[in-house]
């Protein structure tokens, strides 16, 4: 029991914003060097920026920062320091110079960029900064005799932007640098492309027939082959070791007839100019590779700042204090062994099954499990891994290594390791499947007709190689390539970020929708708040928020924040007493004001109380009423649903939570909608399996560790996320929860993306149809080669980037 | 005639001349961020 001296409340100001964050000013206001600010952590990053003279991080967008983590402690980056920890964090050092190339998920402006770059003012052991924005992340020379790397991450952290350090990091699965690889290809396919065509132009026009014309042509056609060369053995290797991965798995690829129609027009174009008899079809080939090169490019552009393979490791520390007799020590959390005994700070994870030592320890499950209301452990319970301690720190022995815990062995399931990229299920595969065969069928008898019946090899070799040029199915090719690059591009800026263009595909196909709960289909930092009791007048509201002001415990925070419109008073409180997990009481003038439990106000359970979060108020002894609890849900979610159930979506609800909400949810989801609760995580990846084994294709949307098996399971998993930075586990697309309305609009789109896809092959196949006319009378020229193999490529592009945009506009409007 | 073998030698060196500046500038970098370098050209050091 602890009693604290009378506490002196700041009188509410005039209603502003926070100079520092921008966030409006509600109770207790800090006035310092005439600007006003909402916490103390916002007045204490001005302070420290305003010493530098960094005061120009204001003027550039205003009010745009950070308040620090209210909860970080000093010793919090100790760690960084342990030598095997260091090693792997630092990108380079020599002894002396030290490189970190840090994420940073809280830079989101243009000030943040500057604030950033200007490091080397804060401390002079910092040499150099440099800001990758899409990747959110900062580049850091700094001199490691002058500052320690934990000295540097704080440093960082108490400006607002602390960086965020996973497990996954440190076992040097890093996400593959940027492949230049592929714009070394572009370049030089393009640069070729457009040389072989200068090159080529006066064959188009068939100069060259005499003398001296003769040698230049000669001399064309050497330069040709010469600039080819790069062009087939560099830039399209690709497609070649592409098609014989397929070919040696014993399937047939997209890029298999490419790779059959690039060697064959190649061979003859050699050929060709070998023997004199021709110049060869140089050209279009480096045409077609650079389009098909340009259009691969576009497609795989992804959104280099989120992170969508991410597993349990990424959400753990990296390391963790333990406790030995009465010195604490950090060690990396793989280190962590069976005995040793944790201490856990306030909103720190817990990593491996363990012993609660400490008296009482309340654990958030809710990211693990789905249960939104924290539970009550007691000493000598066990306590699994992936809760959040809420509340003072508490010592833990650990039961078994991280890598044996209860969390971790979902990460065993065959879901996780099954890729679901299979390229033979992609549209472009299976209209592919039918194509080959049928241009195969059409060369081979061109092929036939003219070597048999017409007895004129040469043009048989001729109508063969260019026919296979010209069906080249390149324009199948550059229509989904296009198409998906071009619907991710404005998925993106409707704030729903699939992984990739096979993500979009499956999207498309889908007919069940599961939602999990918690998080997904609630507000994660927010609750509603019910009171039921006598009616209580004005002082007496005011005494409440006034008492519950005082404590840190998250159902005081969350009281508060539900009462916005009281405006709490200056009085002094008396006799502050705050018993952890009990309640508080105080003294507002002469009344005893009390909030916690039943029989901490001295009543009985109220019958509402079961698997909610009740506090209960007394005054003067009194018990006047109690405040419930309930997950707030996003308002967003009933319109979503209607809209779904309209267009013929089968909607289901996993929830791992108590059925507490189950009549509100009901009502909700429908009649034909079944809910299930209190599923384990393994129980929603079965449940998933069991959809697809009736032969449904399924969405989930989900946003824990919980739903992670479920959501690899799925056809389409969809993580929501509030802030798309945040956490998020592995996942294909990642949504941001007010958008959750959009949904059908998303899936509409998907699917209107399919049928841009089917449209424009059609497109090409009539251009197709010519050329392959062209190509079986041994008529198609080099020029008429040129000429239809970009106005086809273009003609695709344009339509399929005008189609999705009008697609775009028709399915995301509101 | 002779002029254009000359003609064309040049022109392809100075094609191959720009096609080595874009590797030399992906190989630099220049490609990987396409975001910051456009702000920070906006953000002045400080007058003191």
């Amino acid at each position: 029991m602890q009693t604290q001296e009378p506490i002196i409340i700041e009188q509410d100001q005039e209603i502003g914003t926070c100079y520092h964050c921008g966030e409006g000013l509600t109770d207790d206001i800090i006035n310092f060097d005439h600007h006003s600010f909402c916490c103390q952590g916002c007045s204490t990053v001005y302070e420290i920026l305003k010493e530098n003279d960094l005061c120009r991080y204001y003027s550039l967008d205003g009010p745009q920062g950070i308040s620090p983590d209210q909860n970080d402690y000093k010793e919090k980056f100790d760690y960084l320091d342990l030598p095997e920890v260091s090693e792997k964090v630092l990108e380079f050092t020599d002894g002396q110079r030290g490189i970190v190339n840090w994420y940073i998920p809280k830079m989101h402006c243009s000030s943040c960029i500057w604030l950033l770059e200007q490091l080397h003012r804060l401390h002079p052991g910092i040499r150099s900064s440099v800001v990758d924005f899409p990747e959110k992340k900062a580049r850091i020379t700094f001199d490691q005799q002058q500052l320690k790397l934990s000295e540097l991450a704080r440093l960082i952290s108490s400006i607002g932007y602390e960086p965020y350090l996973s497990l996954e990091d440190l076992e040097g699965t890093k996400p593959s640098k940027w492949n230049r690889t592929r714009l070394y290809k572009i370049g030089i396919s393009g640069f070729a492309f457009g040389n072989i065509m200068m090159m080529s132009f006066p064959e188009y026009f068939h100069m060259g027939a005499q003398g001296a014309d003769q040698e230049l042509m000669n001399l064309f056609s050497i330069i040709n082959v010469i600039l080819s060369i790069p062009v087939f053995f560099y830039c399209a290797s690709d497609f070649f070791t592409s098609a014989y991965g397929a070919l040696k798995a014993r399937h047939l690829n997209i890029d298999a007839p490419i790779a059959l129609a690039l060697a064959s027009v190649y061979a003859n174009s050699l050929y060709q100019v070998a023997t004199s008899t021709g110049s060869g079809y140089f050209d279009s080939l480096a045409g077609a590779v650079f389009f098909m090169l340009l259009g691969r490019y576009f497609q795989d552009k992804t959104y280099a700042g989120i992170s969508f393979d991410r597993d349990y490791k990424s959400y753990f520390p990296i390391a963790i204090t333990v406790v030995e007799g009465t010195q604490e020590r950090k060690i990396p959390v793989g280190d962590l062994k069976t005995g040793h005994v944790m201490r856990i700070r306030n909103e720190e994870l817990i990593p491996a099954d363990s012993i609660l030592k400490s008296a009482a320890a309340r654990i958030n499950y809710s990211f693990v499990s789905g249960e939104a209301e924290p539970v009550g452990r007691l000493k000598n319970d066990t306590v699994y891994a992936g809760g959040k301690q809420m509340g003072p720190a508490i010592e833990l022995e650990v039961l078994r290594p991280v890598s044996q815990g209860y969390l971790t062995q979902l990460w065993n399931n065959d879901s996780f390791t099954r890729k679901k990229e299979d390229q033979q299920q992609t549209l472009s595969a299976r209209i592919n499947r039918y194509f080959s065969a049928a241009v195969l069928t059409l060369a081979v008898g061109t092929f036939a007709i003219w070597a048999l019946v017409l007895k004129d090899t040469t043009t048989a070799f001729n109508a063969f190689t260019t026919l296979l040029l010209v069906a080249c199915p390149c324009a199948l090719l550059l229509s989904s390539t296009f198409t998906n690059g071009n619907l991710l591009a404005i998925f993106g800026k409707n704030k729903f970020y699939p992984k990739n263009a096979h993500a979009l595909e499956r999207l498309a196909s889908i007919d069940s929708i599961v939602f999990d709960k918690t998080g997904t289909i609630t507000l994660a930092n927010e609750s509603e708040v019910r009171y039921q009791g006598r009616d209580l007048n004005q002082q007496e509201w005011v005494a409440i928020k006034t008492l519950a002001r005082q404590s840190s415990h998250p159902l005081s925070r969350m009281l508060v924040k539900s009462l916005k419109d009281i405006i709490i008073s200056k009085r002094e409180l008396l006799d502050y007493q705050e018993v952890s997990g009990a309640g508080i009481s105080a003294k507002y003038g002469s009344q005893l004001v009390k909030l916690g439990s039943a029989s901490w106000v001295g009543t009985a359970e109220s019958s509402q109380a079961a698997n909610r979060s009740v506090v209960y108020v007394s005054i003067d002894g009194q018990t006047v009423g109690h405040f419930i609890f309930q997950s707030k849900y996003r308002p967003e979610l009933e319109l979503a649903l209607q809209n779904l159930q309209a267009d013929g979506f089968g909607t289901y609800l996993l929830s791992g939570d108590k059925p507490t909400d189950r009549p509100y949810l009901s009502g909700l989801f429908g009649k034909g909608s079944p809910l299930y609760f209190e599923q384990k995580p393994i129980d929603k990846l079965r449940f998933i399996a069991d959809l697809q084994a009736d032969g449904h294709r399924v969405l989930m949307l989900g946003d824990g560790l919980n739903d992670a098996g479920a959501l690899s399971q799925s056809e389409v998993g969809i993580a929501v996320s509030d802030d798309i930075n945040n956490f998020s586990p592995s996942c294909d697309a990642i949504l941001e929860g007010p958008q959750l309305t959009k949904l059908p609009g998303y899936i509409r789109l998907a699917k209107a993306g399919q049928q841009i896809i089917k449209a424009s092959f059609v497109i090409s196949l009539l251009y197709n149809a010519i050329g392959i006319a062209f190509a079986m009378m041994g008529q198609l020229s080099p020029v008429i080669a040129a000429i239809l193999m970009p106005i086809s490529s273009i003609t695709v592009v344009g339509f399929t980037t005008m189609a999705s945009n009008i697609a775009a506009r028709r399915c995301l409007k509101n | 005639m002779s002029a254009l073998y000359i003609l064309i030698l040049v022109s392809l060196v100075v094609a191959l001349g720009f096609l080595g500046a874009f590797i030399w500038s992906v190989r630099k970098g220049h490609f990987d961020d396409d975001y910051t370098p456009a702000i920070r050209i906006l953000l002045d050091e400080d007058e003191k």
